[in-house]
């Protein structure tokens, strides 16, 4: 039967396509190559928008990704209003952000304790983790659980929310239908506290990733659903500026495309936004952050577990406001009559910024879509950090090696394309 | 929270992955039946999610693709999952990814916390093309037949 049980495992393959790789070359003791194959950009998905109406990308979007399914709807919504100068009301805008809170919290609490935690603690996985310590688990499935009755009641269901639209949404949630998630938020709002007092225990090894941080940000809130651009060195740009800055090219060492910010290394995702936003934290966020001994700003990539978890109150706690001063949005979706042009997008997936570009003909028909995930913007910034760990720990034998370097990789949660034995590791120690 | 239900019906995986879609273009095949006492769900396979749909479940089916190497394509495989036959010390083959994750890990991750259903069949069907599109290869989807057959015989079993 065990035997049977692996078998399966091969199933999650069936969902992806190529198989990850890690190659590490050492040349008289100094890394001389890294090369990480982790990702496929949503090319298929670029061009099967082509010749889509303008009013379905939504629904086509959210199918990119199974963990983030709002923030591709959230960036396509943006830029497509955007283009049919359509500016939805602030009531549509607060269920927008709503959605997107529960998808933080879901995505969240599934990396921190599904798959970060067990790094920290010894455990070669959750099973392990949960084989001693249930009750932590239970609190973190808890969790997840909470956000995905925030997608349910405003999004249609937990995967591939079905009830946004570009305008709004089919259908707004009554004021009654809301109050039963806030109980539920409540007791959320308790667990994602115990779990930032839980992670800030952990021990970090000192590390600080040194490159410029990229995220969205919007004055007095922490950015999620929409704003400008900004870097933690003092770069600002609205969305339509972002291909201008951001900007893929070869690279000699690697076979993957690089993103560059202005031709440097960047890294988007928690660390850079914590560093770039964290002054707009809610109280109780700003003080789980205080408890769990973070400042004003973190560059060291283990600490992410404790961004994340600190992301997670600052969600939960703007969900509740939300919910609080909840109007019902009426009608619910503002109309997105047809328009041509070219419209850009940016809105903070949990892994970090996530860029849309779409244009569009006279009948709204999409000619040419853009994605740019937050992924394939960190792959430099995550090899880099990989030639770091590889060199060292470039003693160790092969086995150790690939631990380190899989722990490093889940730093950043990259979405990857391919991943059940995903870390074939080669050293050629030259 | 989910009131106990005797039957759920799990269709795992991406239409936009071709072959992959078997598990949902099951679920919809099963879904227009009505059946009573059945609910029919699909997922993308990611753990928290496959407990929360078998949580208090008599009987879970779960339908998913599956790659063989040297495979038939349409192929049906069907495993009956007992707790007393998952091995201690699984482990998860090595994830860097929330997105990497799958039903492997979600029927061991249950057992540790106690969370299997009471009955738990997994369908597999070999797969053609698991490549970038909608529709399934005619090998599977010629399949689907027979599979609503047999995954129709499992739920009245329960």
């Amino acid at each position: 039967m065990t035997h049977r049980t692996r078998d399966l495992q091969v199933s999650a393959l069936a969902r992806i396509e190529g198989e990850g790789a890690l190659r590490i070359v050492a040349t008289d003791g100094q890394v001389t190559d890294v090369q990480l194959r982790i990702y496929e950009p949503p090319r298929f998905f670029e061009a099967f928008l082509r010749g889509r109406q303008h009013t379905e990308v939504t629904d086509i979007t959210a199918r990119i990704c199974g963990i983030c399914p709002v923030a591709y709807q959230a960036s396509a919504w943006q830029a497509i209003e955007s283009i049919c100068a359509v500016h939805v009301d602030e009531p549509i805008a607060a269920l927008r952000r709503l959605l997107y809170c529960g998808e933080w919290i879901s995505s969240h609490a599934l990396h921190i304790y599904l798959l970060h935690a067990p790094d920290f603690l010894g455990y070669p996985d959750v099973v392990a983790l949960a084989a001693d310590h249930r009750a932590i688990v239970e609190r973190g499935l808890r969790l997840k659980k909470a956000g995905n009755a925030v997608l349910e009641a405003i999004g249609g269901r937990a995967i591939h929310p079905v009830n946004t639209r570009v305008g709004g949404f089919y259908r707004a949630p009554l004021k009654t239908e809301l109050l039963s998630l806030g109980e539920i938020l409540r007791r959320a709002l308790e667990d994602a506290i115990a779990t930032t007092s839980w992670v800030a225990g952990f021990e970090f090894p000192d590390s600080e990733i040194d490159c410029d941080f990229l995220a969205v940000t919007k004055p007095g809130e922490y950015a999620i659903e929409s704003g400008t651009v900004a870097s933690a060195r003092g770069l600002t740009f609205p969305a339509e500026n972002f291909p201008a800055h951001v900007v893929e090219h070869q690279v000699p060492h690697s076979t993957a495309l690089h993103a560059t910010l202005d031709g440097g290394l960047f890294l988007t995702g928690p660390l850079a936004r914590y560093t770039i936003n964290s002054a707009a934290l809610s109280p109780v966020a700003r003080q789980a952050a205080d408890a769990a001994g973070l400042g004003a700003t973190c560059a060291n990539p283990y600490r992410s577990i404790v961004v994340r978890a600190v992301e997670t109150v600052y969600a939960i706690t703007e969900a509740l406001r939300i919910i609080e001063s909840y109007e019902r949005p009426d009608p619910s979706f503002v109309p997105v009559p047809p328009a041509a042009g070219d419209g850009h997008g940016v809105s903070e997936a949990p892994r970090g910024l996530l860029y849309h570009r779409y244009r569009l003909d006279p009948d709204g028909l999409i000619e040419s879509a853009t994605i740019v995930p937050p992924t394939s913007q960190n792959q430099a910034a995550i090899e880099a950090d990989l030639r770091r760990a590889a060199e060292a720990g470039l003693r160790l034998p092969d086995d150790e090696l690939t631990a380190v370097c899989e722990r490093t990789i889940r730093n950043y949660d990259p979405c990857i394309s391919c991943s059940a034995h995903f870390l074939r590791l080669q050293v050629d120690r030259r | 929270m989910s009131r106990p239900r005797p039957a759920v019906l799990i269709g795992v995986g991406n239409p936009y992955r071709r072959d992959d879609g078997i598990g949902p273009a099951l679920a919809a095949a099963i879904s227009e039946l009505d059946l009573p006492g059945v609910t029919v769900l699909t997922s993308d396979g990611e753990p928290s999610r496959l407990l929360e749909a078998w949580w208090r479940a008599s009987l879970a089916v779960v339908v998913d693709a599956v790659r063989l190497d040297g495979g038939v394509p349409g192929r049906i495989h069907r495993h009956h999952v007992a707790a007393e036959d998952l091995a201690d010390g699984w482990m998860s083959a090595n994830s860097a990814s929330t997105h990497g994750l799958g039903i492997a890990d979600a029927i061991h991750l249950a057992k540790a916390m106690d969370q299997l259903p009471e009955r738990l069949v997994v369908f597999a069907v070999e797969t053609d093309d698991i490549g970038y599109g909608e529709h399934l290869s005619p090998p599977v989807r010629a399949s689907l037949v027979e599979l609503t057959h047999v995954v129709l015989a499992e739920l009245r079993s329960g």
